[in-house]
């Protein structure tokens, strides 16, 4: 009952902006342009079907890339860690590479593997995911205590026990929130590849053909479909999250 | 110079520099700490107390001099886990519940499940956690966290340990009443103690002889027998002489340079 009271001034919140599209926003912009929340449900009713399978094909885009970038990030961090004058070598690489609009290389990675090849997809949402999971995995790893490690050597551990169960554990949170942003870029990744060609089953394809032809509901209903998977797949993070970093003070 | 059957600890000519040699931190120590012995370290900030403290442990290497703990290398003892060790902060894993946190070590030492689970009470039955198991470790006021690690260091029954202001981030309260705890460990436990610490009356307190260190280059300036009664008792805070051996340590830290030292502002390096 207390959580549902807490979550009340929020979902007030949501009614009130739904209602302001539908009987303002929408008439004023007209309705073509900026079709109202009604209009969209129906469409995106009618065409469930399509819609939630061009969804699950470009979750299954941006999964592949996340998976593939994340374990790649996780992999180089500890790398850098480990040997650490490779690691300051290349880290400003990394870390200037993270601001680089990544997603300007997608029309590339589509003309490398193919646009109608998922490996275009997981190419362009791994790259995107590679970075932050990287950087945050790395400072993770770097920043345990000086005296943690102390205590580790002062029982004789070796690199590989102080790493197992002091920087791994220690990095966890650190590791979550890369990938907690690596979701919503693959994502990102996935959907944008598609604009720049993919197959006809993929939710960007569907966005980009429905807007070219002027159904802009269609197009609405897609982006929204294209939200409840990057939310959704936000949300399984954060669940994995809570188990693994269960005993550890909330932040 | 060869160890005395009896030391646990023996310091031959230990210096230390740091920045190649553009810091001197410790310089010609020499010290020779017996079977038993509850031996505490002072001196102004910088001094090298606790750098001298992490030498014992060979966790930071001498420029020059040799360590013997046990009557083997200093590198061999830690190896061996001859010691246990405290630092000022707990240094608990977040991630490990109290019981855990203290299993650490014995994992290390690959005991097994029921033996841990056995030596574990134990502990917390010596530091009186008992009931606080599955806690973690945020859950904790810092005196209990502190008593976790010490609980922690002497899990495997080292029979040396070294303390590095283990009490010195807690509330005066606290810090007298974890004294009186540590004193009774030690009584209990047999074991020999090297203590770093800034406070003078916690020094004199606890200590079988305290070891006056100069400001940098730290050097040790003089070494004062304790010879209060033991087992030491609360009441002992008010004792003549008590009050006379704090004086003697304060005049020590003053004729070691002490004084001069809060006014030179030296740059911190390598620790203390």
């Amino acid at each position: 009952m207390k959580r549902a009271a807490a979550w009340l001034p929020a979902l007030l919140v949501f009614a009130l902006g739904l209602a302001a599209w539908q009987w303002i926003f929408s008439p004023l912009a007209g309705k073509f342009l900026l079709p109202r929340p009604s209009a969209i449900g129906s469409t995106f009713w009618h065409n469930r079907h399509v819609l939630l399978n061009a969804g699950w094909f470009t979750f299954k885009e941006a999964l592949g890339g996340f998976v593939i970038g994340s374990s790649l990030g996780i992999v180089f961090a500890v790398a850098f860690a480990r040997f650490r004058r490779v690691g300051n070598a290349l880290m400003p690489y990394a870390v200037a590479a993270s601001a680089v609009p990544i997603i300007a290389f997608a029309p590339i990675t589509n003309a490398w593997f193919g646009v109608l090849n998922p490996h275009s997809k997981w190419a362009i949402a791994g790259v995107l995911c590679f970075f932050p999971v990287l950087v945050n995995t790395l400072r993770g790893l770097i920043s345990v205590s000086p005296e943690a490690v102390e205590l580790m050597r002062s029982y004789a551990a070796t690199e590989r026990d102080i790493f197992r169960r002091v920087r791994f554990p220690s990095a966890l949170p650190h590791i979550f929130a890369g990938l907690r942003v690596a979701t919503v870029l693959a994502m990102i990744g996935a959907i944008v590849g598609d604009y720049f060609g993919g197959a006809v089953t993929a939710l960007g394809v569907q966005i980009e053909n429905s807007i070219s032809l002027f159904d802009f509901p269609l197009g609405w209903a897609a982006i929204v479909v294209a939200s409840g998977f990057g939310i959704a797949f936000y949300l399984c993070v954060v669940l994995v999250e809570r188990f693994a970093l269960r005993g550890v003070p909330p932040v | 110079m060869s160890a005395p059957v009896d030391s646990v600890v023996t310091l031959e000519q230990i210096s230390k520099q740091f920045a190649h040699g553009k810091t001197v931190a410790l310089q010609g120590i020499d010290l020779s700490i017996e079977r038993g012995e509850f031996v505490s370290l002072i001196g102004p900030s910088g001094c090298g107390k606790s750098t001298l403290l992490r030498i014992i442990g060979d966790l930071i290497e001498p420029s020059e001099g040799r360590v013997t703990v046990h009557g083997k290398s200093a590198h061999q003892a830690r190896l061996d886990r001859d010691y246990g060790i405290v630092f000022q902060h707990a240094v608990l894993y977040d991630w490990r519940t109290v019981s855990k946190n203290i299993s650490l070590p014995l994992e290390m030492l690959g005991w097994d499940r029921g033996r841990r689970a056995a030596r574990i009470k134990e502990m917390l039955e010596l530091v009186e956690l008992t009931g606080f198991e599955s806690h973690h470790p945020w859950q904790l006021s810092g005196g209990m966290q502190q008593r976790v690690a010490i609980a922690r260091a002497l899990s495997f029954s080292p029979a040396l340990l070294l303390m590095d202001e283990p009490f010195g981030a807690l509330d005066e309260m606290t810090r007298e009443r974890l004294n009186m705890e540590l004193l009774r460990i030690w009584d209990e436990t047999g074991s020999t103690i090297v203590f770093v610490t800034h406070s003078i009356a916690e020094a004199v307190f606890l200590s079988t002889r305290v070891v006056v260190m100069s400001p940098r280059p730290g050097r040790v300036s003089e070494v004062l027998e304790i010879d209060l009664a033991q087992p030491r008792t609360a009441e002992l805070r008010e004792d003549p002489r008590y009050f006379e051996l704090v004086t003697q340590v304060r005049e020590a830290l003053a004729r070691g340079g002490a004084d001069s030292a809060f006014e030179e502002l030296a740059p911190e390096e390598g620790g203390e």
